[in-house]
């Protein structure tokens, strides 16, 4: 269990020492101001005491220094489009927007490589790199808006990562600024480094070891083709039997991804792409590569499809059809709002061929609770997202039954070999489920690296290790 | 802390459409303020937390800073493109602009102004031409640097506006019908609106031409009013529903397959009459009648596709999407089909098309330095392009980027895309 942060300066006190420290335009403080960073991409709220617009690693350092010395916690913010509270100030403290460091400082062409501020929204790195035939493979739904430090803090994925892996396989470097102040760099351009992979320790740390302030990724040359199609199938289970078979005949595609009747109809109603209304299930599935062979790989993904029932298969015939077809997709979590004001998003990771029973079971965890779950998610990876749609105007009810769905599959997740998170991360939205996952010794050898690195338990507070007062209900119910 | 005001009255922004709003943050990078700004209360999303910390009594409806990032937006809609969720923004903050009015008080130099340009000048197209004329006389004489010299701030915001205007402001009285050359294919109702009435006068006998020439018979109805989406956009939503009750009025019984605009803002507002009047039993039905038939020029005339051929321009166009004809009207390829079908003009991508220029209804006027920014990125993007002309389709674009291009002494022309169809018509 993580130990709860000593009090240090907080409030107005906090807000006037830090104008001191950067200069008043990088601080906002007023009550309006905070309100309003209290808030991500997910459900849980708290209101930071102070909010800071650093624009240099400089900025970045003396406010790490000053925290340090005065115990307060601090949060980094990329876009805030996270789905697990990585940037809710749980403990108070200062949460740090990237919003001004926001600069592509390098593209290195010859090399495959570009050095970004963490403040570069994913999908502005793909543009800029487009004219030299190269783009960042990793692409999260949330790719138009969401940033690359958040992609590095979560170690994001998205529906390409089937084939080419997620964040940490394309971060070759990091500048950090430590929990003291200290800055330092790891990695670089190279592929390999000497020493600890200290890269990949940083990635995906949500903000627990240190602040990121620059990043080295790897380009990819842009395929030289791609063929989209989607297949609509009577139900869900027949979709999933689809999946396995395309990987059991020795095809990896470089997306596929699933979505059931309710997800559909509100990606529908959001784009107009033509998803098909009436079908139980539905697949996207993308391949890409050398033209050469292309339209043959396609012939026998569709095969598979139709030896599943597939009742339509469509291909996208333009580049603008298959855009449309991946908007829907993409847009999937954020066109929720017009099924549902509040939904958890689970992240559970599931051996492939066992997709048909744990959807049975999401199934049937919702009835049970009486709460409406859409689908839409990773299934070539086997990575679930099931949407678990609540109103918190309904009062407190209706949210405890949610979370139960949400244990329940979580806890389903992991007896079927899998884990609690496939790209969201743990943040403050799981952490009290890690003992699901994870062995008390297990969790006390990641406590020691937190540790070496963040002695004063100050880089983002409350994520990621169960916390004592938030999951004590937790534990309470397991031991039931 | 004194006391927490709530909204104040009916037309607060409604619950239900904030709560479609799921906070994914897609609409942040679309937004312009937050490009500039950087801050989350001047994004989209940060402005609909906004009013749902009103509702639930966190943040009173009178706090000045309510009222700033409120007012800070340009109400360009951007976002509602950028929404999977369909969350109707500009709905939301017309209505939070509503509040703010009802819950604040201004100055009495400030109630003057509003009720000079709202009541007398808006309203009244004879007084409005007048007074457009003399702005522009005055433009002429040099009077924005003799403003200047004065150093006062006041001064200083005059000269700006003035500097706005056209060089020439002409109002034409049309026919009441434009009989169609040809056979006729449809029959619509000219709006020619207060602004494109009075300084754009050209521009709507442009319209009428246009529309004759291919087959369309055009009905001009007198007793029209302005559509009040500046009022609206100024949260006077009492004074918009008053215009838009004569404007309903003034079309009843016109048995048109549509009712033509073109202006995006006046479009994009008339479309929303039904939902402006949706809790007055006496018109809402009417209104939303009346809505379902107002198209804009480019929209019906690219719908309905051109009968003549236009004669061969050597032109380099750039288009740059109104917002309210892009975002509020969701008309996107229409434009650029009618512009593709002048033969000979080459069109150029404009970089950001999508993004608002600050005109922004009266933006520019009460924001000028975030419309001063966005303005010369917007010339920016245009002088990338190498273009000949910059087409558009409203009167506020049409101004401020004239204005913006004049001052980057570029030679750029901007023309609305009527015009340029009819010069092209015109010439052959």
């Amino acid at each position: 269990m993580a130990t709860a942060v000593r009090a240090g300066m907080r409030g107005t006190a906090l807000v006037r020492a830090l104008q001191e420290l950067l200069g008043a335009k990088k601080v906002l403080g007023t009550p309006e101001e905070l309100l309003i960073y209290e808030y991500d991409g997910a459900v849980d709220t708290a209101t930071p005491d102070a909010v800071a617009l650093p624009e240099s690693t400089a900025d970045v350092s003396a406010l790490a220094r000053f925290c340090y010395e005065h115990a307060v916690p601090i949060v980094p913010r990329g876009a805030g489009t996270g789905l697990s509270g990585g940037a809710i100030p749980v403990e108070g403290g200062v949460v740090v927007s990237f919003a001004r460091m926001a600069r592509i400082l390098e593209i290195d062409v010859p090399n495959l490589r570009a050095v970004v501020q963490p403040g570069v929204i994913n999908l502005h790195l793909s543009t800029a790199t487009a004219p030299h035939g190269l783009y960042f493979v990793p692409d999260p739904s949330s790719q138009k808006a969401c940033t690359l430090g958040g992609n590095v803090a979560e170690n994001s994925g998205g529906p390409h990562t089937l084939a080419y892996g997620v964040t940490t396989n394309h971060v070759t470097g990091l500048e950090l600024v430590l929990s003291d102040g200290t800055v330092v760099r790891l990695g670089g351009k190279a592929v390999e480094s000497e020493g600890y992979d200290l890269v990949g320790t940083f990635v995906g740390s949500e903000g627990t070891l240190g602040i990121v302030t620059e990043i080295t990724v790897k380009l990819t040359p842009l395929p030289e083709d791609k063929r989209t199609l989607i297949a609509a199938f009577p139900t869900m289970d027949e979709a999933s039997e689809t999946v396995s078979s395309i990987i059991a005949a020795g095809i990896v595609p470089s997306a596929i991804e699933m979505m059931d009747q309710l997800a559909t109809q509100a990606v529908e109603a959001s784009v107009s792409a033509g998803y098909p209304l009436d079908a139980g299930g539905i697949l996207l599935v993308e391949i890409d590569g050398a033209r050469d062979g292309l339209d043959d790989v396609r012939e026998k993904i569709e095969a598979i499809c139709r030896a599943h029932d597939a009742s339509t298969i469509r291909v996208a015939a333009t580049a603008l059809e298959r855009e449309r077809l991946w908007a829907g997709r993409k847009g999937a979590f954020a066109a929720m709002g017009r099924l549902s004001p509040d939904y958890y998003v689970q992240d559970g990771v599931i051996p492939r061929t066992r997709l048909p029973e744990i959807l049975r079971l999401v199934k049937e965890s919702g009835e049970r609770h009486g709460v409406r779950i859409a689908n839409v998610f990773h299934a070539g990876d086997g990575n679930i997202h099931p949407l678990i749609m609540f109103d918190l105007r309904n009062g407190p009810d209706e949210l405890e039954r949610a979370k139960e769905t949400s244990i329940e599959i979580l806890t389903a997740c992991v007896e079927a070999g899998g884990s609690l998170t496939g790209e969201h991360g743990v943040g403050m939205e799981k952490n009290c489920y890690m003992p699901l996952q994870f062995a008390p010794a297990d969790l006390a050898a990641m406590r020691r690296v937190k540790d070496a690195f963040d002695p004063a338990g100050l880089a983002n507070p409350g994520k990621v290790f169960p916390t004592p007062g938030r999951c004590r209900e937790f534990s309470l119910a397991a031991r039931r | 802390m004194t006391g927490i005001l709530p909204y104040p009255n009916a037309d607060a922004p409604s619950e239900e459409l904030i709560s479609r709003c799921v906070h994914c943050g897609l609409c942040l990078p679309t937004c312009p303020t937050f490009a500039v700004l950087g801050v989350e209360m001047d994004s989209p999303r940060g402005r609909i937390r906004l009013m749902k910390t009103v509702w639930e009594g966190r943040v009173s409806a009178d706090a000045p800073a309510f009222a700033k990032h409120i007012g800070q937006c340009l109400d360009c809609r951007a976002c509602e493109t950028a929404c999977p969720s369909g969350v109707e923004y500009g709905k939301l903050v017309e209505a939070a602009r509503s509040q703010i009015l009802a819950a604040t008080t201004r100055s009495l130099g400030e109630r003057g102004i509003r009720s000079a340009a709202f009541d007398w000048l808006l309203p009244h197209r004879r007084v409005l031409a007048v007074f457009a004329r003399l702005s522009v006389t005055a433009k002429r004489l040099g009077v924005p640097r003799v403003l200047r010299a004065t150093g006062l701030r006041g001064g200083a915001r005059l000269a700006e506006m003035l500097e706005l205007l056209p060089d020439s402001a002409t109002m034409e009285r049309l026919d009441t019908v434009i009989p169609a050359s040809g056979p006729v294919r449809a029959r619509v109702a000219m709006f020619s609106g207060c602004v494109m009435g009075s300084v754009f006068g050209g521009t709507n006998a442009a319209t009428a031409r246009v529309l004759a020439r291919n087959g369309v018979e055009v009905h001009v109805i007198r007793p029209q009013t302005c559509c009040g989406a500046l009022h609206a956009h100024a949260g006077e939503r009492e004074r918009a529903r008053e215009l838009a009750r004569r404007n309903v009025a003034a079309f009843a019984g016109e048995e048109v397959d549509a009712i033509i605009v073109n202006a995006a803002g006046c479009g994009a507002a008339m479309k929303e009459y039904g939902w402006l009047l949706k809790d007055d039993t006496a018109w809402a039905t009417r209104a939303a009648e009346f809505a379902s038939r107002v198209r804009d020029a480019t929209e019906f005339l690219g719908d309905l596709g051109l009968r003549a051929v236009p004669s061969p321009m050597r032109v380099r166009a750039a288009y740059d999407d109104p917002c309210h004809l892009l975002h509020g009207q969701r008309v996107r390829e229409q434009p650029r089909a009618l512009l593709a079908a002048i033969p000979g003009l080459e069109m150029v991508p404009l970089e950001e098309a999508d993004w608002c220029c600050g005109s922004a209804g009266t933006y520019n006027v009460t924001q000028p330095e975030l419309a001063r920014t966005l303005l010369e990125r917007k010339v920016a993007n245009i002088e990338k392009t190498g273009a000949d002309v910059v087409v558009t389709a409203n009167p506020g674009c049409l101004m401020q980027i004239q204005s913006g291009l004049r001052r980057a002494g570029s030679r750029t022309r901007v023309v609305h895309l009527i015009d340029l169809l009819d010069e092209a018509y015109r010439a052959g």
